[in-house]
């Protein structure tokens, strides 16, 4: 069976509430597809996808495997590197970058480095 | 002005109250020994362990605390009460559980109360006053889940310390985690050997000042 990746993009999730932001894109990964996100949560909605995760984890559902890439680096400390990244967000929201996630029986592990994503995918659930 | 003075006698009085009860909490994945270093950090000032550990992940599924610890580094004295949290992770397969030799009911119960763990683990992101990230040096650090912890602990404005821990490792990888996060102060220790706590001592009290 081959895997679909869906894209999300920025616009559909733009006005929604971080909840039911998080309740779709769970929905999506639910139907065994893997998101492929234009832009990327908060830190806050990283926290509570996973909680929602928790909730909905079952004998069927184990849980996501996510990641996300900013090409301006969170942890950069250069101060004009921060400045630029909150007047990007200011202007145009959390819109840069790229967030996947995907369904943990299909997706054994996304390993990141700072520059390259690597996806391995199990043989199970397929 | 009698209620400002009020206000300003149960302000000081807060700050004295809060310094008492310095609230310090251990967070991380799972298995990178945050349990581990609980019991040394209570092994050291009390005695005794905080908790169980296991090579199977999810040991922990629920809120530990030690209160009033004191630790003593330098002739000064520093007082905490220790939490120790589920390993926060974003899948939690009882199969996994199966594999390391429990049987299926076991493996269902472990994961059920692990999910449970981790969703409390991050509601008491909240109550926190400074939090250990404890890593596995070994493993590599640019983990979602390290981000998820850091990032919200940045968010809420708690002071941070990172901890690699396994230094004893063969595989263990410092300049890593120092590049992943290079904005916080990262010590290596072994938790299970005591490498190093001595400098994690010392680090605690600029941490908690």
């Amino acid at each position: 069976m081959p895997l679909t990746m869906q894209y999300v993009p920025f616009e559909e999730l733009s006005d929604l509430d971080s909840e039911r932001k998080i309740q779709k894109l769970i929905r999506i990964v639910k139907q065994n597809k893997l998101v492929l996100m234009e832009g990327t949560l908060t830190a806050q909605e990283e926290a509570d996808l996973i909680e929602e995760t928790m909730a909905t984890i079952d004998s069927k559902f184990k849980g996501v495997e996510i990641t996300s890439f900013n090409p301006i680096e969170k942890n950069s400390k250069q101060i004009q590197d921060k400045l630029r990244r909150m007047f990007m967000e200011m202007i145009w929201g959390r819109r840069r970058g790229l967030t996947i996630i995907g369904p943990a029986n299909i997706v054994r592990e996304i390993r990141k480095d700072p520059n390259r994503i690597q996806l391995f995918l199990s043989n199970r659930g397929r | 002005m009698i209620k400002k003075f009020k206000d300003f006698l149960a302000g000081i009085f807060l700050v004295f109250k809060n310094k008492k009860h310095i609230k310090l909490g251990i967070y991380g994945p799972p298995n990178a020994g945050k349990t581990r270093l609980a019991n040394r950090i209570c092994q050291d000032w009390l005695g005794e362990d905080m908790g169980a550990v296991s090579p199977i992940p999810h040991e922990t599924r629920e809120i530990q605390q030690k209160e009033k610890v004191t630790v003593n580094s330098n002739g000064k004295k520093l007082s905490f009460n220790l939490i120790d949290t589920p390993g926060i992770a974003t899948r939690i397969d009882y199969e996994e559980f199966i594999k390391k030799g429990m049987n299926k009911k076991e493996a269902q119960t472990r994961a059920k109360e692990a999910t449970k763990g981790v969703i409390e683990a991050i509601k008491w992101l909240d109550n926190m006053d400074a939090v250990l990230v404890v890593l596995d040096s070994t493993r590599n650090p640019y983990d979602q889940v390290n981000i998820t912890i850091i990032g919200n602990l940045a968010a809420r404005n708690i002071p941070v310390m990172i901890l690699g821990n396994k230094i004893d490792l063969k595989k263990a990888n410092l300049k890593k985690i120092e590049s992943a996060f290079p904005q916080y102060k990262v010590v290596g220790v072994s938790a299970e050997y005591g490498d190093n706590v001595e400098q994690f001592y010392k680090e605690l009290f600029k941490l908690v000042k």
